[in-house]
Order: structure tokens, then C-alpha cells, then sequence
């Protein structure tokens, strides 16, 4: 079966028929990987903000951008970029210099680095890592240390409130998240990306769902993306930016292409945490397909799962699209309550009833135990919500 | 850093004399140029950490001598600047202006004329609370609102334009009347507004009322006790989401508002979440009152006889009447001239706005604006 790892050894091979030396060629395929990466990264948030605008158009009853490129302005994040470009790079007066400068380009460094282990399709992947999980989630949290660099030299207040919100936030929701995705890590019984993937393909719970591990781990995927949104300072989690408290918290200083970069770098988070949330609970780039005419079968299993691993991903974006349109923001207090009150027990008995389980050998039990759970939680903040509503007395 | 020679904003040294000094605390200035000061208020903030240790808000930024100028113009002359003073219920302030006019020179002003502006000033006072509504999620974070209220506003807008050919400063009542009559369609279009509108509210619940999060951040947040409201003479949405029932067109009925049918809605929690629900409730008996107001609807004139020059015989007055934010009062001294010897406007927003420092004490700084978004301020009308 050729895979596109298979693609690159027979280029491999073509190399050494050439005479051309391994280190040249490594050199060249990491240029390419980095390449592809960056041009990547750059379309899909270019993809991202004008589908992120589209979305928000049409929830909020309007169009959204129209006009540029003709085609439902298209265009729009195109000339959006080329007008950041031209602008006008200011630096305040009272600004460190040198950190301030540096700040974006670590944020940026941070959330690039994070796609080294995100396995495309099979075998595609830049570097198939044994610790790939453990990396991706420490090396993406390395962009709060950016931010709170951007708050500190920007030498104004809000943005310094707005970097302490971050490091706060960063602090306390990396600890449940990373205890929740020891689920699937256990599951699998490894932290490579490309095993915990192929531990998703064979296996069906109760026969017609795919064996993925979101079903018996549904408590953990739901702890995951919620950390995941604080993560990205998405709504209802954006406090370190939170528009109309702290202006723009962390960049409120930052203008033209720098203040660009951290935009690009928050969008290429969102495609970073979709990705994990895909690979670790979604199955990957694993999908129905089929052989397409003129291609191997290996060939034709890797471009479905390219395609399949977007769709995934892109459906987990859309939802923290929708999320972000819909909810209301949490308040400081709140969003720390919430980390430590409600998300770290509950990731910490998701991993005592995962190994218990494990032990016990019936994964279908942590199934219908998570399902259970969620419709408990969704029934009970529901009623609550009504409840509360209705406290209030009208009298007339 | 260069922050400890720079010079001390304005309103630091207050904040200093009052609650003492101390470098572990935080001064930071909020506004005037701050996405939710709504407009160009400015308050100083001294912040322990996130937490709000003393507050100082600072107006004037709009002021522009509004009673002054209205020494030096005719009685009629006056009615467009009052437009200028709560730009967001120009109905509303015409409406309290015209009246204390009329009052005081005796007049007596046609039934449809009356029905007119109590169907107008209803409909303002919607149109008010939809913007107020929009705004406040937009504080709290939630944007998708914002862009709803302002589809139903904009109606209400069109509505106002058919009549006066205005949006925003309409200056549609007259002394002893109003401008014009309802175009021929009007009455049938605002009652396919008022169905269109009703259904629109439990949308606004689902997104906001029954909301969770929304609750967690305005319940227990900014409390006014009905005694503090009382001792701050706070009005408006303000009291009645402190639990005290106080609502001018009931309880000091002014114009025709006592034949209409209306609950005065009433939540003693005394925190943002009372004034949001009161405000809420209000959009639905304003809706109620435009109904009726238009089934009663008479025919006939809408404009009383009145002298070229108005003269109103020499005394004083103090009109008031029910705003969309509290009590908005008219202080006329007449001399018996063309002009009012002395105009004075008893702003519900500027009381209302004196109450924050009260509210904000040990609240967070994204509470401040949750606060402030629910005392709804207009500063065209504070800093008159």
C-alpha cells in the first residue's frame, strides 16, 4: 500500500540514484515541509476570518463582506492583508523596543511549531514524534508567554491587565485540558499522533458508530474544547481581549502587520486545537472512501484523508464560530471557578473511571456512563437557567 | 518605564484624599475615548488587582450651555434643542418639554393630539430600550444581540421618519399640539410593527434571559439598595429594579396614561439583573400601551389655538415625566416675556450616572461595565 510517507522514500531513493547527498535532500524535503506549513497556515487564516466574518454575517442577519473579488468578497482577507502591510509600523515611546518587537514573532513561532505533528493524511505528517501530543500541547502554550511580552512592553495598562488575564487563563486551563487528553492517551496506549489515529480505525461502538474515541471519552472531549476555547481566547473565554472592558487587551498598542501576526497566530491556533480535538477524539483523517480511478489505493486513502481530517476540523471551528456569536463572556472570577471547581474534578474522574474501565476490559460501560453524564449536565443547566429567569416578580 | 515621573491624570488626587494612598493600587482611566462609556464619559478607576477600590466619573466632555441657550431663544425655539438632549428618546424629551409649556400657560392640548404622543413616546421608549438592550450585550460580550435590537429599531426608526421625516432629533411636538398628522398608512404599519415585535422578545431571552452566562455576570452585580436609590433621588428603571414601585405615568399620571392598562414591572434583587429584567418588561408594556392608544385613536384636530408669540403669564413651574430613563424635569421661571427668564433640566441619566461610585465599590473591572451599561447613560442629556 503506497502512502505519502512511501512517496517521500521513493523520491528518496530517486535522490540516490541522482548522487545527491542525504543531508541536501533532508534539507530540501524540511524547506518544503516549512514551506507548505507557512503558505498553509497564511490561506487557512486567510480562509478563516473571512469565513469567521460570512458566519457572523449570517447569524446576525446581515451579508457580511460582499464586494471585494466579487464572489461574496472573497477578497476581503486579502486586502485586509495588504492594508496591514502598508501601514504604518508605531512603536509607543514608552514601549520596550525590543520585546515589543519580539513579542508577535513568538506568538507566531509558538502556534507554527505546533504544526509539526499534526497528521494530515497517512504518513503525511513532518515529524511523526513519539511524545506528539505532550509536544503539540506544550509547545502551543508557549504563545502566552508572547502575549504576556506584548502586554508588559506595550507599557499600558490595559494591555498589562489583559496579559495578567492571559497568563491566568493559560495557567489554568492547560492543567484540565492536558488531564483530559490522557484519556484517549490511555486508550491508545501511546502519545504519537499517527498510533493514536490508527488506534481509532478499527473497532465500532456498538457496531455502527466508528470506533472513534470521542464516544467512550465524551466527557473528555467536552473538557477539551472548552479548555481549547480559553486556550484560544475565544468567546466565552476572550477575557484577555475582552473588547469592551480592556479595548483590545494585550495588542491594544499593536498596529499594521505586527498587530496582523497576532491575528494570524490566533487563527492559527483555532486550526491547531481542532486539529488535536480531530486526532485524538474525531478519528483522524479516518473516513469512508474509496479508490479513485488512476491512483494506487494508498494514494487515494491518503487524499481522503486529507480531505476528511479539514472536514473535522473545520466543523470544530465553525462550532467555536457559532459559540462565539452566540455566548455572552465569562468574568475573571468566573472563568478561574470554572477551571478549577468544575473542569479539573471532572478530568480527574474521567481518568480514574478511563483506567478503571481499561482494567476492567468494557468500554462500552465509560460509554453509556459519559452519555449519561452529558444529558444529566445539559438537562441541569438548562432547568437552572429557567429557574433563575423566573425569579424575578413583575407586579403591575 | 517612565510612568513614575509622568504627570498624574486628572481625578488621581481626588481618589488620593479619599481612600488614601498606596503604590500597590492602580489608577486607570476609563474614557473618554473607551468602546463602553457610550459616548464621552470618563471615569477614573483605582484598581487593587482587577477589583474596583474607588470610582470618579468625570462629565462635561459634551456639555454645550443647553439651559443657557435656552434663556436666549422663544419657547418654540427651544423644542429642537431638546432633541439634542437625550438623542436616543428625542420623542420623549419633546414630549416632557412641551408639556411643562403648556402647563404652564393653562392649554389645553386636542385628544388626538394627545393619543399622538403618548403612541410616539411609547414607541421612543422601545425603540430606547432596544438600543440600551443592544449595547449592553455588546458590553458583556455578546455581540449577535446588538445587531437584533437594531433590526427592530431601525423599524421603529422608519416608523418616526414616515411621521416627522426625521430619525434621530425629531422635534415633532408643538406647544399645544403636534406637527403634523400620521400619514394615511401609519396606524396600520405600526400595528404590523407591534406584530412583528412581539414574538421578537422571548428571541431576545433565549438569547440572553435564559443565558447562563448572562446570568452569572449581572446577577449580584453592581447592588443598589432602594434606600441608597431613594438618597441619590436615582429614577427610572434604576428604582424600579431596586424594588420600589415609582413610575410617573402611574403614579403621577401626566398627558392621558391613565386609561391605558400597564403593569408597572417591579424586581427587588436591586442588582444589574433587576434593571435588565425591568427594562425588558417595560419593551412589552410600551408595546401594550401603543396598542391601545391606537384602538382609541379619535379623529379631529391636533393642534390648539395658540398665539404667534407664545407669552406664558409670569410664575414658575417644574413639569416631569417618565423617560425611557427615569424622570425627566422642566424648570420654567416665566417673566411674562417671549423667553424663559430661567430653563432648567432635571437630567434622569446625570442622577442616575451619580450612583455608579456607589454601585462599582469591590466590583471587578469587567463589572464596570456590566454597571454602567445598566444605569444606560446619554451623556448628550448629562452634559446638556
Amino acid at each position: 500500500m503506497m502512502t505519502f510517507a512511501d512517496l517521500v522514500q521513493s523520491l528518496y531513493a530517486f535522490a540516490m540514484a541522482w548522487g545527491i547527498p542525504y543531508v541536501v535532500f533532508a534539507l530540501v524535503v524540511m524547506a518544503i515541509q516549512v514551506g507548505a506549513v507557512i503558505g498553509y497556515i497564511s490561506v487557512a487564516a486567510m480562509f478563516l476570518i473571512w469565513w469567521e466574518r460570512k458566519i457572523s454575517a449570517h447569524i446576525q442577519v446581515r451579508f457580511g463582506p460582499m464586494r471585494v473579488g466579487g464572489w461574496h468578497g472573497w477578497a476581503q482577507s486579502i486586502a485586509d492583508g495588504l492594508k496591514l502591510l502598508l501601514k504604518e509600523d508605531i512603536i509607543p515611546r514608552g514601549a520596550d523596543r525590543v520585546v515589543f518587537v519580539l513579542a508577535p514573532m513568538v506568538v507566531f513561532a509558538a502556534s507554527l511549531a505546533a504544526y509539526v505533528t499534526i497528521p494530515w493524511a497517512p504518513g503525511l505528517i513532518v515529524r511523526d514524534l513519539n511524545i506528539g501530543i505532550l509536544y503539540m500541547v506544550s509547545i502551543s502554550s508557549l504563545t502566552v508567554v508572547g502575549i504576556i511580552m506584548a502586554g508588559w512592553s506595550s507599557n499600558n495598562k490595559y494591555s498589562v491587565l489583559g496579559a495578567m488575564r492571559s497568563a491566568a487563563q493559560a495557567v489554568s486551563y492547560e492543567v484540565p485540558m492536558v488531564v483530559a487528553l490522557l484519556g484517549p492517551v490511555m486508550l491508545a496506549g501511546s502519545m504519537r499522533m499517527g498510533a493514536l489515529v490508527e488506534a481509532q480505525a478499527q473497532g465500532a461502538w456498538l457496531g455502527i458508530l466508528p470506533g472513534w474515541f470521542v464516544f467512550p471519552q465524551i466527557l473528555a472531549f467536552l473538557i477539551y474544547f472548552i479548555c481549547a476555547l480559553a486556550e484560544c481566547n475565544r468567546l466565552p473565554f476572550d477575557i484577555p481581549e475582552a473588547e469592551s472592558e480592556l479595548v483590545a487587551g494585550f495588542h491594544v498598542e499593536y498596529s499594521g502587520m505586527r498587530f496582523a501576526i497576532f491575528f494570524l497566530a490566533e487563527y492559527a491556533n483555532m486550526f491547531t486545537v481542532s486539529a488535536i480535538a480531530t486526532t485524538m477524539f474525531l478519528g483522524g483523517w479516518h473516513g469512508p472512501w474509496i479508490t479513485l480511478p488512476g491512483l494506487s489505493p494508498g494514494l487515494s486513502q491518503g487524499l481522503f484523508g486529507l480531505a476528511w481530517f479539514q472536514v473535522k476540523c473545520y466543523f470544530l471551528i465553525f462550532v467555536m464560530m457559532w459559540l462565539r456569536w452566540t455566548l455572552a463572556r465569562l468574568r475573571v472570577d468566573q472563568l478561574m471557578d470554572f477551571s478549577w471547581k468544575v473542569l479539573l474534578p471532572l478530568s480527574f474522574a474521567n481518568l480514574v473511571i478511563t483506567g478503571w474501565v481499561l482494567v476492567a476490559g468494557t468500554q462500552i460501560l465509560l460509554m453509556v456512563l459519559g452519555v449519561l453524564f452529558v444529558v444529566a449536565l445539559a438537562v441541569g443547566l438548562a432547568g437552572r437557567a429557567r429557574g433563575r429567569a423566573a425569579t424575578g416578580t413583575a407586579r403591575g | 518605564m517612565s510612568e513614575m515621573s509622568a504627570p498624574l491624570p486628572v481625578g488621581t488626587t481626588v481618589m488620593m484624599e479619599r481612600t488614601g494612598e498606596s503604590m500597590e493600587e492602580m489608577y486607570v482611566n476609563m474614557g473618554p475615548q473607551h468602546p463602553s462609556t457610550h459616548g464621552v464619559l470618563r471615569l477614573m478607576l483605582k484598581l487593587d488587582g482587577e477589583y474596583i477600590t474607588d470610582c470618579v466619573p468625570y462629565v462635561g466632555y459634551l456639555h454645550r450651555c443647553h439651559e443657557k441657550i435656552g434663556e436666549n431663544r422663544s419657547y418654540t425655539q427651544i423644542i429642537p434643542y431638546t432633541d439634542r438632549l437625550d438623542y436616543l428618546a428625542s420623542m420623549s424629551m419633546n414630549f416632557g418639554y412641551v408639556m411643562s409649556v403648556e402647563r404652564l400657560m393653562g392649554l389645553k392640548v386636542p385628544e388626538r393630539a394627545e393619543y399622538m404622543r403618548v403612541i410616539l413616546a411609547e414607541l421612543q421608549r422601545i425603540a430606547s430600550h432596544l438600543l440600551w438592550l443592544g449595547t449592553f450585550g455588546l458590553d458583556l460580550g455578546n455581540f449577535t444581540i446588538f445587531i437584533y435590537c437594531f433590526r427592530e429599531r431601525e423599524m421603529i426608526l422608519d416608523l418616526f421618519e414616515a411621521v416627522s421625516g426625521q430619525r434621530l432629533n425629531y422635534s415633532f411636538y408643538r406647544i399645544g399640539g403636534m406637527a403634523m398628522d400620521f400619514p394615511e398608512t401609519w396606524v396600520e404599519d405600526c400595528r404590523r410593527f407591534l406584530e412583528w415585535f412581539r414574538p421578537r422578545l422571548p428571541e431576545y431571552d433565549a438569547l440572553l434571559t435564559d443565558n447562563i452566562l448572562f446570568q452569572k455576570r449581572v446577577q449580584g452585580v453592581g447592588v443598589l439598595p432602594a434606600r441608597t436609590a431613594v438618597e441619590y433621588a436615582a429614577s427610572g428603571p434604576m428604582l424600579r429594579g431596586s424594588g420600589l414601585r415609582w413610575d410617573l405615568r402611574r403614579n403621577d399620571p401626566y398627558s392621558i396614561y391613565d386609561r391605558f392598562e400597564f403593569d408597572v414591572p417591579v424586581y427587588d434583587s436591586c442588582d444589574v439583573w433587576a434593571r435588565y429584567l425591568v427594562r425588558r418588561q417595560e419593551m412589552a408594556q410600551s408595546a401594550r400601551i401603543v396598542e391601545q392608544a391606537l384602538a382609541q385613536l379619535p379623529a379631529g384636530e391636533i393642534q390648539a389655538k395658540v398665539p404667534k408669540t407664545i407669552k406664558p403669564p409670569a410664575g414658575q413651574l417644574y413639569a416631569r415625566s417618565e423617560s425611557p430613563r427615569g424622570e425627566l424635569g422642566f424648570y420654567l421661571i416665566s417673566d411674562g416675556s417671549p423667553k424663559p427668564y430661567r430653563y432648567k433640566v432635571r437630567s434622569p441619566a446625570f442622577v442616575n450616572l451619580s450612583v455608579l461610585p456607589e454601585m462599582l465599590k469591590g466590583c471587578l473591572v469587567a463589572d464596570c461595565v456590566a454597571v454602567l451599561g445598566s444605569v444606560d447613560i446619554v451623556l448628550g442629556e448629562i452634559d446638556r
